[in-house]
């Protein structure tokens, strides 16, 4: 099993679902991007998504789109996001990391070369949020050749039709953004969500993470009752943009409460 | 490249089943809209076998826009380029009068064969961006005769500069949002528009002002804006008995541009030249992204986006607002890469100038962004011999612009 499939499984074994922390790297800057993400790993993150800033985040919300403006304000090239990646990789060997971005900085140089520099820095997976199943040829060959996971987008747009184009050639887990929209905006009915979950499950054995919109860990808490992974990205970044240089205790205490609520659910099943 | 690519029978063909003209278009959209854009695509087919819709499109291009608009000999223009052209030379220049349109650009004739779509489609609701005001005006007009509820995404910057046209679209009944994300700008006013879509995907229709986005919008304005090119055709035949020798427009996005050129794709007698704003010029700031600018990904599609080498988009500048914007439309990529039409930067300086003398030679005052289509022909005119034809897109008027050019020819008003 790889490290990806290995974290899904102890956090099945441990009757929880996995703790799954969005940050933009070079956020507020590179030099403080290591520190935020050794907190989120310390706060009991289990798999880590390193956004890579891009000038027109257009599926993102106002809290991910100025972390992407100040990262790129402070001169964050691709370059040091993958410098960034091999040295978490180096710290944090267990660790499953994804990067999530946009095509037009992953692709600039080709897919091939994309591809090579992931391996190269132990990533693991990639989310590129446009590039739909309909223009897989611009990144996935390249990305399953190299062996990294391709993580797919399934959204409440993606009806029982689609949703086989949007798994073939899926790896890793299934997104699932819980609302149609933008990050960190509104958020979902937890009805829906058991119900997309539900029917998502019966269609793929790709574990299921659901994302967008999640700020608390009482929300996480009643996702993670049903989901396999719970994402959570803009209430972290928030916080990056409040405290900027000293973000990481912050960030550190709030993903321990993100972490102790779905530990929590694991209590609730045993008992 | 020509002989390296392989070219389809007709290039009026493209473009293939899954929106690509050659490397270029495709649909980059995030999963949310997916699903809308492929079912906009199978109404988009249906209209286009519909003879009730092409017989509604062509009753409100003519009686509601003022359609068919004329193909306008401009003989003092023409003298004026041969008084200082070699002899036997200096071609004739027509005037393609889009300017007349009702909204005083070609951008109408798109808005609304996409109003007409929205109401196939259910929607109640249409969205737009805009730069200086031009396309959200013609959709807050759609919006008014079509009795929809209408949103207009428009950079910060721009509602600032632009408040006549702000306050038109207030009082055709569209709301207008200011956009303060990013640069403020067109590109940015673009992103927000996509963000309200996504989260409005279920009542919501995004007319999209320029032959460029996710497929099929580029084949859809395309066509839409054919009726350009196709009026300049006949009208030609009529006027001359013959096709011109050369067309040329103004391209930002490129719709005007592809909607006069389309039609003349496959008549390999007629050059055509698409006039891309070089800004302060190539080696400063500009808007050239086929002149200046690398194959990439934005806003829906595979095209030239002027960006760094880490695919970071850059800031675009041309005095024009219409054609202040980093990218281009993706067939306008293809017909540069195939060597169909010839594209060529004109700096503000020179479309300042073409500005101030159509205005006093013709008595026309043309937009900024189709100042810069005269200013191509100003050069080329005098390098054909005096029996050739050239066409100019006069894609919009100039009203709209008039504060822009004081402020740039120093004059208080």
């Amino acid at each position: 099993m790889d490290r990806m499939a290995t974290r899904f499984a102890a956090c099945k074994a441990q009757g929880r679902a996995a703790l799954i922390t969005f940050v933009t790297a070079g956020d507020p800057t590179v030099a403080a991007t290591p520190a935020i993400l050794d907190a989120l790993v310390a706060g009991g993150a289990d798999i880590i998504e390193l956004g890579m800033p891009f000038t027109d985040p257009m599926a993102d919300g106002p809290a991910i789109e100025l972390a992407n403006l100040r990262s790129l304000g402070s001169g964050t090239k691709t370059a040091h996001i993958f410098a960034i990646a091999a040295d978490f990789r180096a710290r944090h060997p267990d660790t499953p990391l994804v990067l999530m971005g946009y095509a037009n900085p992953m692709l600039v140089r080709g897919s091939d070369w994309f591809a090579d520099q992931c391996k190269a820095a132990g990533v693991d997976g990639v989310i590129c949020v446009d590039v739909p199943p309909e223009e897989d040829a611009e990144l996935g060959p390249a990305l399953r050749s190299a062996g990294i996971h391709l993580v797919r987008l399934a959204t409440p747009t993606t009806d029982a039709k689609r949703l086989p184009a949007v798994l073939e050639g899926a790896s890793g887990f299934l997104y699932h953004v819980s609302v149609a929209g933008i990050t960190g905006k509104q958020q979902a009915a937890q009805a829906n969500i058991d119900m997309a979950v539900q029917k998502l499950k019966a269609a793929t054995d790709l574990p299921i993470a659901v994302g967008f919109g999640v700020r608390t860990p009482e929300q996480a808490a009643a996702i993670g009752r049903i989901a396999d992974g719970v994402v959570v990205g803009s209430a972290i970044v928030d916080l990056v943009g409040s405290h900027g240089d000293a973000a990481a205790p912050f960030v550190q205490q709030f993903v321990a409460a993100l972490s102790g609520a779905l530990t929590a659910n694991s209590r609730e099943t045993a008992a | 490249m020509t002989d390296t690519i392989s070219l389809p029978n007709s290039l009026r063909s493209q473009p293939d089943a899954s929106g690509h003209f050659g490397q270029f278009g495709g649909r980059y959209v995030a999963e949310t809209l997916m699903p809308l854009i492929l079912d906009l695509e199978k109404v988009y087919r249906a209209a286009k076998a519909d003879p009730a819709f092409e017989e509604e499109y062509d009753y409100l291009l003519k009686q509601y826009v003022g359609r068919p608009n004329p193909l306008y000999h401009a003989a003092r223009l023409t003298e004026a380029l041969r008084k200082d052209a070699p002899a036997g030379k200096g071609a004739k220049i027509y005037l393609k009068r889009e300017e007349l349109n009702h909204t005083g650009a070609h951008k109408i004739n798109n808005c609304i064969g996409q109003a007409l779509l929205a109401r196939r489609m259910g929607k109640k609701k249409v969205i737009a961006e805009t730069g200086a005001g031009q396309h959200g005006v013609a959709t807050a007009t759609v919006a008014a005769l079509f009795g929809m509820e209408c949103k207009i995404f428009m950079g910060a910057k721009d509602v600032e500069r632009q408040k006549p046209n702000v306050f038109r679209m207030k009082l055709l009944g569209a709301e207008v949002i200011p956009v303060t994300s990013g640069s403020a700008t067109l590109k940015d006013s673009m992103n927000d528009a996509l963000r309200h879509w996504v989260s409005n995907v279920h009542d919501t229709f995004y007319i999209i002002g320029t032959a460029a986005g996710p497929h099929p919008y580029p084949e859809l304005v395309r066509d839409f804006q054919s009726i350009i090119g196709k009026e300049i055709k006949t009208q030609m035949m009529e006027a001359e008995g013959r096709l011109p020798d050369m067309l040329i427009a103004p391209v930002g996005g490129g719709s005007n541009a592809i909607g006069m050129f389309h039609p003349f794709l496959d008549d390999t007698d007629v050059a055509m030249i698409g006039v891309e704003a070089a800004g302060e010029g190539l080696t400063g700031k500009h808007a050239a992204s086929l002149a200046g600018g690398a194959s990439g990904i934005l806003h829906g599609n595979r095209t030239y986006l002027l960006q760094d080498e880490d695919g970071q988009i850059t800031e675009a500048h041309s005095i024009s607002a219409g054609l202040d914007y980093p990218g281009i439309g993706p067939e306008h990529s293809w017909l540069h890469e195939i060597g169909r039409v010839q594209y060529m930067p004109v700096t503000d300086d020179e479309a300042l100038a073409s500005f101030q003398r159509l205005s006093a030679l013709e008595g026309i005052i043309p937009a900024l962004e189709s100042a810069h289509a005269i200013a191509a022909a100003e050069q080329v005119a005098p390098t054909m011999d005096a029996d050739k034809i050239i066409v100019v897109n006069l894609s919009g008027r100039g009203d709209k612009d008039i504060f822009t050019v004081a402020d740039a020819l120093g004059v208080e008003m």
